[in-house]
């Protein structure tokens, strides 16, 4: 057992001295909002430098009066439809709008011609502006004034609660997907990246050679144990500061904003100084829907995401790790590997496709319930489910499984890798694998 | 007490029998020469000492012991496909192999410490292997091999690939281990560090022992009494009935040199004697097959069954 913990020691020293280690876990959690905000920010520029696409219309409605705004620019044409088109044609503007004799309780027939198809954003942009002067010409016609209108708009954000829950917590299907979503994402990435590096390592010690002086002095299998955890402690390592990344940044943010009670007044004491910020952050703080997804956040089981994540990651890191060792057991180079790596993917992508498609849609559905059953898919499809709240039962069956799963699939891997490590330059096949298994020490 | 003994050891895979009934008796204190073609099953029992692969059947003893975990300390395994971590710093990687040999830390450091300043590779101790040249590399795993000063030193083909300087001091270093006590099994097929290092040899073919013993008392029984003579003039078949010849060749000038094969009952001094007759004997020795003419013939024999 000494000699499993020092492998576990090698394998953890030797990836987190890396530096790519240390990049890895300090810029992720500022790389994802960082492309995220980049993205948004050039497509604002973009939007911005390219200038307003001018449209030609052709009215016949006379009581429409369109205005040019940020995204549009208007000129009208006075000539008959067939003969504008023609001058479109040979204009460089970028679409023709004809507009009939409307009625505005139900306007029919305006046609948008363009040269190239245009995007959905575009034509539902200049829909919205043509929308908008129908609702003003209603306005006057009903008689009623801006000020009115803008009193009947009104934003609701409903709470939803749980009847079971003693103490009432606020619950959000929003909230709970998205963190089910990312969760759930994060452990298919995990199980794809560190299984990865395990098939990886393995196959560099079984081409260098290393194995053999390696498996004389302690066995395959406890080689082959002590790698797969000691990459996992390297995740888990990982985890726990993205997790303290994560939890600083939130407390960060929920300061500014001053919605946590107990930070309030010492934030009010440092806002004082920064005056310039206090509309915005009012402005920010009294909206009720970013109050109430601060207070659902709150009231999230943040304890019980992160137990279970841990608890999920471990496992199901475990289960597919074996199995990733010991496909690069049986293996000489890296290509070779790619026969054996569809049914190993194959759960996990199921996994990830299952918690889209069926968990977000009904979270205690059959569908849901077996596929965070199965552990080949659980670690997955229960961080999905685990935002909307699960029974315990459940979630003790679920992991109970998965341990049970882990066990089965270390067994089967370690019978496989005691062989294949010290085989080299056979063609393996399925066949020739279960042979390996079945073959005594 | 043997150092080691293997008793009928048998290892069956799926389509092939690795070793069939193999049994050796190794010395202590001796160099053992394992000898055989590809494939005869060397390096199978090779893992089954080191207890890589375990035996279908048949018994190991080291120093009288069944083969155990224990062994594992007193060990040294140099295998034929060797290798290190290449990311891993020459320091780190002896450690860390010499505590998966049983070694406390504190001990691997001062054993690593002690034999690279032997060897002279000191300034390599924070270097990684994969900057390393060839030969550095080398001695790093032979330096890994003997970290835990083992009474059983196994190498799988140990010269191959050295530069000659570097196979010289290797091989000072294993006559300096057998000094001190320990036991040495050299698993080759290079006839000539056999003939110069072993004391003892096993020849395996087709997955078992065809000749094991004593070096010198196999080549003696290998001698066929062929004596090359040097001589001058030619012999034009003066020879007794108790001798032939099986060759002659010319030299240089009258000098002739002639291999002759005598009966059983006939010495050195007899042939000898009735060469002195005939002929000016310049030069009189007994040709003694080497470890390469045993082997082959054996090997060579055993396949026109």
């Amino acid at each position: 057992m000494n000699k499993v913990f020092l492998i576990i020691q090698r394998e953890f020293l030797s990836k987190v001295k890396k530096r790519s280690f240390l990049l890895a876990t300090l810029l992720v959690p500022l790389l994802f909002p960082t492309v995220i905000g980049g993205l948004a920010y050039f497509a604002i520029k973009e939007k911005e430098s390219s200038g307003p696409k001018t449209l030609m219309i052709v009215n016949e409605a006379d009581s429409l009066n369109l205005k040019s705004n940020d995204s549009f620019k208007i000129t009208f044409v006075d000539h008959p439809l067939d003969q504008a088109i023609a001058a479109f044609n040979e204009s460089e503007e970028f679409g023709l709008v004809y507009i009939p004799e409307i009625n505005i309780e139900s306007p029919q027939g305006i046609i948008l011609y363009t040269k190239t198809t245009p995007g959905p954003a575009v034509v539902s942009g200049i829909e919205n502006l043509i929308e908008k002067h129908v609702k003003d010409l209603k306005l006057v016609k009903y008689q009623i004034d801006q000020e009115t209108l803008s009193k009947l708009n009104t934003q609701i954000a409903i709470d939803t609660r749980i009847s079971t829950n003693e103490d009432e917590q606020s619950s959000s299907s929003g909230i709970a997907s998205a963190i089910g979503y990312i969760t759930g994402f994060l452990i298919y990435l995990f199980l794809f990246v560190y299984g990865g590096q395990v098939m990886q390592g393995v196959i560099e010690e079984k081409n260098s050679k290393i194995v053999e002086v390696i498996v004389s002095t302690v066995k395959p299998f406890h080689f082959m144990l002590g790698k797969v955890v000691g990459v996992a402690s390297v995740g888990l390592l990982q985890i726990i500061i993205w997790i303290a990344i994560m939890g600083g940044i939130y407390g960060a943010a929920g300061s500014y904003l001053g919605l946590n009670q107990a930070r309030e007044a010492q934030v009010e004491q440092v806002s004082e100084s920064m005056g310039s910020d206090m509309d915005i952050k009012e402005s920010l703080a009294n909206n009720p829907k970013i109050k109430k997804a601060y207070e659902q956040i709150s009231n999230i089981p943040v304890v019980t995401i992160v137990i279970s994540f841990v608890i999920y990651f471990i496992g199901g890191y475990l289960l597919y790790g074996a199995l990733f060792a010991a496909v690069g057991s049986a293996v000489d180079t890296p290509a070779d590997a790619q026969q054996f790596m569809m049914p190993i993917m194959l759960p996990i992508i199921i996994g990830f496709f299952g918690m889209s498609m069926f968990v977000f849609d009904d979270p205690s559905g059959s569908m849901s319930f077996w596929l965070s059953m199965i552990p080949f898919t659980s670690p997955i499809v229960m961080m999905g489910r685990i935002g909307f709240g699960v029974p315990l039962w459940e979630l003790l069956l679920s992991i109970g499984l998965l341990i049970g799963g882990f066990i089965f699939t270390i067994w089967l891997a370690g019978r496989i890798y005691r062989v294949g490590i010290l085989m080299h330059g056979t063609k393996v096949n399925y066949k020739v694998l279960a042979k390996w298994f079945m073959m005594k020490n | 007490m043997e150092a080691l003994e293997v008793r009928n050891v048998v290892k069956q895979y799926a389509e092939h029998t690795a070793l069939n009934g193999v049994s050796l008796t190794i010395p202590q204190k001796s160099i053992y020469g394992l000898l055989g073609p590809n494939g005869a099953g060397k390096t199978t029992l090779i893992r089954i000492i080191n207890q890589i692969i375990n035996a279908d059947a048949g018994e190991i003893l080291i120093n009288g012991e069944l083969l155990n975990q224990d062994h594992i300390s007193i060990i040294g395994y140099l295998p034929e496909e060797r290798g290190l971590y290449k990311k891993m710093k020459v320091g780190e990687q002896l450690v860390y192999l010499g505590q998966l040999r049983n070694l406390s830390k504190q001990e691997a450091i001062e054993r690593s410490k002690a034999w690279c300043n032997k060897l002279e590779i000191m300034e390599w101790w924070g270097k990684k292997v994969e900057d390393l040249s060839k030969g550095m590399a080398q001695k790093i795993q032979f330096i890994s091999t003997v970290l835990n000063d083992p009474k059983l030193i196994i190498l799988d083909e140990p010269f191959s690939g050295f530069d000659p300087v570097n196979a010289n001091l290797i091989k000072d270093e294993i006559l300096e281990l057998r000094e001190n006590g320990s036991t040495v099994i050299f698993s080759t097929h290079r006839m000539e560090s056999v003939e110069e290092l072993c004391d003892n040899i096993a020849l395996i073919n087709k997955s078992e022992v065809i000749l094991e013993g004593n070096k010198r008392e196999i080549k003696n029984s290998f001698r066929n009494h062929t004596y090359v003579v040097t001589h001058k003039g030619k012999l034009n078949g003066s020879l007794s009935a108790n001798a032939s010849l099986v060759n002659e060749r010319s030299l240089h000038d009258d000098l002739y040199e002639t291999v002759i094969q005598t009966s059983d009952q006939t010495g050195p001094n007899d042939l000898l004697n009735e060469l002195i007759k005939h002929t000016e004997v310049n030069g009189f020795v007994e040709k003694i097959p080497s470890i390469n003419d045993i082997f082959i013939s054996k090997v060579k024999g055993d396949s026109n069954e």
